[in-house]
């Protein structure tokens, strides 16, 4: 599948060619070549084992974590190859953070969830870290919210605070990309709407990748969509006009609802 | 009726049933434990029978017994006076008895040596030899004296040990020259030998000084008469404490009770263990438990690691898992004939061939000790802790540690920043669990190290502090010996629980502890509050 060219007008940041995986015997990721622009939100839709969350995994290494997982085929990060054993793969995950379906705050206070990233890098000095936690919450939209209460648990926040705290602690290594792996799956409709609004707010300084079985919400938050198929790209390009006026027939049934 | 059944009802009650049944069974030991030792250190009054024989017998009423068939009842009577009497306990019919009273002026003295004695005060002698009126208020006053002259022997008693440690340093010194070239070494040989010399002379001369000081002291000494009029001298240093039971009120009682149980807590044993306190198996039990924590914990918890998180998948891995389970259902006396082969003769033999062949056939290390003790121990109960580290690790929600890989730290990190603080809660099961078992197995220890009576503490002021090589004594091989052992049973039965419910008092504060700090651990970590 050739990358939709009309998407590329920004500089793309990452380039996916030729990818295949394999879990094992299942051949999961079939030939995946496409482009994702910069300081853009680029969504991944598709019916439920698709591959796009596989997709996702693999632009921070995190499939490494699978035994049976065979990667082959190229995939660059800013130019550079990510693929392989020479990739330095801690870098790599400072630069491509990832925020999860659920929401995994650390069980420490709100501060060390938030310098956690910036601790194993090995930053010690507390004025870069507190003005970090500044930062990052401030750029998270929840600030207001916990700027009293830093130290305690990040386990007594609601849903939706908590999965702002995730990404404020994804983008406090000051990372290029930011992957969402269904992010507000598990929340409820106002905290959805405070996330799509943060992701708004986060594509200019950052570019995000975000994975969704929501149609209605990659119609909203994403400049470019990619639709996958039984692990196929099927269709690739701008939001609009995806949705408007797909070219290909699977899209369009996709999109109209004739399969989920 | 089948909808009953059906509902699940009776297993609700049969568990309940069966919990109770537990229960009951725990609370029944508690209450036998307790029952049968915390009323040893009461003081009892003295009863004196006359009997039909004409005789007098005066003692502590102890017990009572039924003849089955007959009805007839006899009195078990500890009379004491070991040195004059064959047994200090006896059986007395009830139909001997022809009269019965409480003589007030009686007296229990608690002594050094042969047990307790019950009798009347007859003479008294103070320190100058010189006859004194023997009355009560005179015997304590004489009494306290003669104790303060013998604390004030405690400094000379303390110099001549320093000299005595000082000079075997000496001596081993010198054998170790001697060892290595007796005659390259002479000089310097000759020169230790002298500087020992000079210690013993000092030694012989405080020696000397303490035999006459022991002499004045020894003056002081009473008459005492039993119940039928036979009477013993006993010098007055050999007196530990003097009551005169029957004049005693509650309150008193309770100030004696309470004074014996700070002897028990913490002075040394007498009479074979029958008398006198139990800190050097207080110590070296508590000593022995944390040392074998020292051990199996570090161990424990990187082999479960590994276990869990770096090694692959497989075959060995799995081999491995099995053999760890295996290890925890070994007898323990197993491992205690493992520790002795592998650890006092093996390693030991090899450590005392390397590091102290001067000293051999003596063994240092290549006897029991606390060191193999509580390796043995540790070799125990390490499965407990890796199952348990194993099963905390595990239950650590996947997303946690996704975050952290995903946020760039290295599983190494991942673990020591995140996992293994939250598998605090249950590492600290674990442990809960092994110092349960490990305090409570006896039968190793007695191949590897335990003695009836040691000398010395593993832990004293003398350096190296840790002395690992030492025998030590604790508290669960006590119990056997002083139950099975003892030259006296009667005397051994109540010290029996008295030791059992220190044992089980010891369990329990450190199992207390580890448990609380684990659920603050558990609080910190899955609850929203720190």
């Amino acid at each position: 599948m050739s990358p939709d060219t009309e998407v590329t007008s920004r500089q793309p940041i990452v380039t996916v060619d030729g990818l295949n995986l394999h879990y094992g015997a299942a051949h999961a990721l079939k030939d995946i070549s496409l482009t994702v622009a910069r300081n853009q939100v680029t969504a991944f839709i598709g019916p439920s084992g698709c591959g796009k969350s596989t997709l996702l995994r693999c632009l921070n290494r995190m499939n490494d974590l699978i035994d049976s997982v065979a990667i082959s085929g190229s995939i660059k990060l800013d130019g550079q190859e990510i693929t392989g054993n020479a990739t330095d793969v801690i870098s790599l995950r400072r630069r491509v953070g990832m925020v999860f379906q659920q929401s995994n705050p650390f069980p420490k206070s709100i501060y060390e969830n938030i310098v956690y990233g910036l601790r194993i890098a090995g930053v010690k000095d507390k004025a870069l870290l507190d003005e970090t936690v500044e930062k990052c919450l401030k750029g998270a939209a929840i600030w207001d919210e916990v700027k009293d209460r830093l130290h305690e648990s990040a386990l007594g926040l609601s849903g939706g605070q908590a999965q702002r705290i995730c990404i404020a602690r994804a983008i406090a290594t000051n990372p290029e990309v930011i992957l969402m792996d269904e992010p507000c799956s598990a929340l409820d409709p106002l905290s959805t709407l405070k996330i799509e609004e943060l992701i708004d707010e986060l594509k200019e300084r950052y570019t995000i990748v975000i994975v969704t079985h929501n149609m209605q919400q990659a119609a909203r938050v994403s400049d470019a969509t990619a639709f996958f198929y039984l692990g196929e790209l099927i269709e690739m390009g701008e939001t609009k006009k995806i949705f408007t006026n797909p070219e290909k027939k699977q899209t369009e049934d996709y999109i109209t609802g004739r399969f989920g | 009726m089948k909808n009953y059944f059906k509902r699940g009802e009776p297993m609700v009650l049969v568990s309940g049933a069966t919990l109770a049944v537990i229960l009951f069974m725990t609370l029944t030991l508690m209450a036998v434990i307790l029952g049968n030792s915390l009323g040893y250190f009461w003081v009892k009054g003295l009863v004196r029978l006359q009997l039909s024989d004409g005789s007098l017998v005066m003692g502590q009423l102890t017990d009572t017994e039924h003849h089955a068939l007959t009805g007839a009842e006899r009195l078990q009577l500890k009379v004491g006076n070991r040195d004059l009497y064959v047994q200090d306990f006896r059986w007395v019919d009830h139909s001997e008895i022809t009269g019965r009273d409480i003589p007030e002026d009686a007296y229990l003295l608690e002594r050094r040596e042969h047990g307790n004695f019950f009798g009347f005060l007859k003479e008294l002698k103070d320190l100058n030899g010189a006859p004194v009126a023997a009355d009560h208020t005179s015997l304590l006053k004489l009494h306290r004296e003669v104790l303060k002259q013998k604390d004030g022997l405690a400094t000379i008693k303390s110099e001549m040990s320093r000299l005595n440690q000082a000079s075997e340093r000496l001596r081993l010194k010198i054998l170790k020259l001697e060892y290595r070239d007796a005659a390259g070494n002479a000089t310097d040989i000759a020169r230790l030998t002298e500087q020992r010399d000079q210690l013993t002379v000092r030694f012989d001369e405080l020696l000397e000084q303490l035999n006459q000081s022991q002499a004045v002291i020894n003056q002081a000494s009473s008459v005492f008469s039993d119940a039928s009029g036979t009477t013993k001298e006993l010098a007055l240093q050999e007196l530990v404490r003097i009551y005169q039971p029957n004049r005693m009120s509650v309150v008193a009682k309770s100030a004696a009770y309470l004074v014996k149980i700070k002897e028990l807590l913490l002075d040394d044993p007498r009479e074979s263990n029958t008398e006198g306190g139990l800190f050097p198996a207080i110590f070296g039990t508590v000593m022995m438990v944390l040392l074998m924590s020292v051990f199996s914990l570090p161990f424990g918890v990187i082999a479960a690691i590994y276990l869990r998180e770096y090694a692959k998948e497989g075959r060995l891995v799995q081999l491995v898992r099995i053999a760890v389970n295996n290890l925890a259902g070994v007898p323990s006396i197993v491992y205690g004939v493992f520790g002795l082969g592998f650890f006092v003769y093996g390693i030991g033999g090899s450590l005392d061939k390397l590091f102290f062949p001067e000293r051999l056939p003596t063994p240092v290390f290549g006897t029991g000790g606390i060191l193999w003790a509580s390796l043995t121990l540790a070799l125990l109960t390490v499965p407990v802790v890796i199952v348990a580290t194993e099963e905390s690790l595990a239950s650590i929600p996947k997303g946690i540690r996704e975050g952290s890989l995903a946020l760039g730290a290295t599983k190494f990190q991942t673990l020591t920043r995140v996992l293994l603080p939250m598998a605090t809660p249950g590492i600290m099961t674990g442990l809960v669990l092994s110092m349960a078992r490990a305090v409570g197995e006896v039968a190793p220890l007695m191949m590897v190290g335990v003695v009836k009576l040691a000398p010395t503490l593993p832990f004293d002021g003398q350096f190296p502090f840790f002395h690992m090589d030492r025998k030590f004594m604790h508290l669960g091989f006590h119990i056997f010996d002083v139950g099975f052992q003892s030259p006296n049973v009667e005397a051994a039965k109540p010290m029996v629980y008295v030791t059992t419910l220190l044992l089980l008092l010891i369990v329990i504060a450190a199992s207390s502890l580890a448990i609380r700090f684990r659920n603050q651990m558990r609080r910190k970590y899955t609850s929203s509050h720190f």
